[in-house]
């Protein structure tokens, strides 16, 4: 009987896992963001980015100043200086400096807010997303994006970036997008862009779950307190059932 | 604890059945002392009643059931301004996942020894009732944090309704309390979700309990340790819950907890499905997500909807094939026609038509998160062919069975 079990569920993990895979197939492939949320320097420099290029248009209205101060070690005059462009109180939260009617007249509708788009999209998604723009001159922005085919979204990073041109592959009639190539050098060395967006990544990650560093550091010492009072409590249960026989 | 005292137990006895209740419920409550795994998942699904009431408690004080502040007193109060809101939080959405965890395994368990067998087919009914006001009572709380899933999700539920022949329409509408999912059924699930639903699974529970305390526990040779009493009318298999099981239930529930907190400490959205990536985006009625997939705990329910296929544009004929699923199993002490409860003596063959049963379910499970294609649905049709075949052909082939034999007692394996 266990055998059989045992034998029927790993056919059904092996089937389950194979057609995961597969379904995960399709569509331009991410690439690993490989982001740490507990480098504060990665982070710092990520903050601003995200206050010097992505503010300008886009919210992050669940993330107050003062608490990115705290958690990343910043002061209160770094952060109003140097993030807080707006001027707002410290304790506000991150607006656009584009107003909603000003962004729905130039590009049609309000860019989203940013507050939680690393946990919709996920890292890797955003790391390709931003690293995957491409010069098409069918757009009125100038550029399309790989993964995020036709987006509103000019391409704000292009200076820095360089031009990028799109390289297909033909099979049976069908053309699919299967990666970019550089055809002008930005005004960073490719290493250096790759960094500032790995940073400015990490830093969304950040924003989307502020606590999550300290969620895992605290959940070790839960496992571990867990694991003491279990040892307390399967002796006592030997204990007690020592006479059942 | 000595009856009829004269100390201030005494005096609430005679006020109070105190110490009757103590006794009847725990200490003299006489369980099989052949308890296996299976049994530990009983008390767990208190545990997470517990979990899910006491963190609910704490978010209804911060939650707001209003369209324009849903998804921010979430995201932004509980999950950020709140201190140890999204604490709260996990275990409360984690609970979620692990009550339906933890009754799916506490079912079969019933399902393996015969649980629901003469004379416990109430406590079995009262179990399913309690499985379906569990799937109410998640169904309505995943609208309350208002993102893209929540909406849609109760859209896809909610449109379910109106597939009802002549008075779906009216009905969907009067569900809604809108034309449209908006702010009066946001708020009235809320309220059902906090208050009625939680009122019905508590009496439900009550109810389950005693009637297990009337007839007394399974086990898993599926023996009646009733038959056997000592010279004091103590069952000679049987021990008192309390303390054997209390200390040994301790140790299940410290292990519960630590799979627990690996999920709400390390992984609190469980690669999307106990949190959707899609649910962090706010509700918007404009914009129809690529996949909608139910939370994982609806799923096998979800395929076997989508399996049937529609009649003349009707997704009427899924709807009843989703229902019948949960319906069957309140016939399930009168469709199994075998005397035997206990899975280890009945027939080798109907093992395997036990196990593939249950990975007839996963796949239905793992196929409702899914988006469908032909082959997909395919699959999807073959097991809900057999979950079907499996409760419907029983009065025929438990009937066929050849059993071994019952031992007279309990056994220690």
């Amino acid at each position: 009987m266990k055998k059989t079990i045992l034998v029927l569920l790993l056919t059904t993990i092996a089937m389950i896992s194979t057609g995961l895979t597969m379904a995960a197939g399709g569509g331009y492939p991410k690439s690993p963001a490989n982001v740490n949320v507990d480098d504060m320097a990665s982070l710092q420099r990520g903050a601003k980015v995200f206050s010097d290029y992505c503010l300008s248009c886009h919210s992050a209205k669940f993330v107050r100043f003062n608490r990115v101060a705290d958690d990343l070690g910043m002061t209160e005059s770094e952060v109003m200086e140097n993030l807080n462009h707006l001027g707002g109180k410290f304790g506000s939260t991150m607006t656009a400096t584009m107003t909603d009617a000003y962004a729905k007249e130039s590009f049609g509708a309000v860019p989203p807010d940013l507050s939680l788009v690393a946990r919709s999209r996920g890292v890797d998604w955003l790391y390709t997303y931003l690293i995957s723009f491409y010069a098409d001159s069918a757009k009125t922005t100038g550029h399309n994006n790989a993964i995020f085919k036709d987006v509103g979204m000019p391409n704000i990073f292009w200076k820095q970036e360089g031009v990028k041109k799109a390289v297909y592959e033909e099979h049976d009639g069908v053309k699919t997008l299967v990666g970019l190539e550089v055809v002008e050098q930005g005004t960073m060395a490719p290493e250096e862009f790759d960094t500032m967006i790995r940073d400015l990544v990490a830093f969304l990650s950040y924003i989307g779950e502020p606590n999550q560093s300290y969620r895992k550091s605290l959940g070790v010492y839960v496992l571990v307190f867990l694991f003491i009072f279990f040892g307390f409590a399967y002796a006592m249960k030997k204990d007690y059932w020592k006479d059942v026989h | 604890m000595e009856q009829k005292s004269n100390g201030l137990m005494g005096w609430i006895d005679a006020r109070f059945p105190a110490t009757k209740m103590w006794e009847d419920h725990l200490s003299k409550y006489y369980a099989p002392k052949n308890f296996n795994f299976w049994y530990f998942f009983g008390s767990l699904a208190i545990m997470v009643l517990v979990i899910q009431i006491l963190s609910g408690v704490f978010l209804a004080m911060f939650y707001k059931p209003d369209t324009a502040l849903a998804f921010q007193s979430v995201e932004m109060g509980i999950m950020r301004d709140v201190e140890w809101g999204w604490l709260i939080r996990y275990f409360h959405s984690t609970g979620a996942s692990a009550f339906f965890l933890v009754v799916y395994l506490h079912m079969f368990r019933a399902l393996i020894y015969g649980s629901y067998k003469k004379p416990r087919e109430l406590i079995w009914i009262f179990g399913v009732l309690i499985f379906l006001a569990l799937m109410a009572e998640g169904f309505m709380g995943y609208l309350l944090p208002w993102g893209q899933m929540s909406f849609w999700g109760a859209q896809v539920i909610i449109n379910l309704v109106s597939a009802i022949p002549f008075v779906g329409e009216d009905l969907g509408i009067w569900v809604r309390g809108d034309f449209v999912i908006g702010d009066a059924t946001l708020n009235r699930f809320y309220s059902l979700h906090i208050v009625a639903i939680p009122l019905i699974l508590i009496g439900l529970i009550v109810a389950h309990i005693i009637a297990l305390h009337e007839v007394g526990s399974n086990n898993p040779d599926g023996v009646e340790i009733k038959k056997n009493k000592d010279e004091n009318g103590i069952p000679k298999d049987g021990i008192p819950f309390h303390p054997y099981y209390s200390v040994k239930d301790i140790v299940g529930v410290i292990v519960f907890l630590m799979f627990f907190s690996i999920v709400v400490f390390f992984a609190p959205e469980m690669f999307g499905y106990f949190l959707e990536h899609a649910n962090f985006e706010p509700a918007n009625p404009l914009k129809t997500p690529e996949h909608i997939a139910p939370v994982w705990y609806f799923t096998p329910y979800y395929s076997v909807l989508r399996a049937v296929p529609s009649i003349a544009g009707s997704a009427f004929p899924g709807v009843i094939a989703m229902g019948a699923a949960i319906v069957v199993l309140f016939f399930l002490p009168w469709l199994d026609r075998n005397p035997v409860k206990s899975i280890r003596y009945r027939a080798g063959w109907y093992k395997i038509l036990v196990a593939i049963f249950v990975v007839t379910f996963i796949i239905l499970g793992v196929l409702g998160t899914l988006a469908p294609t032909d082959g997909r649905t395919l699959l999807a049709q073959v097991c809900t062919a057999y979950y079907f075949a499996f409760f419907l052909l029983m009065p025929i082939y438990t009937k066929l069975e050849k059993n071994k034999p019952v031992p007279e007692r309990v056994t220690m394996k």
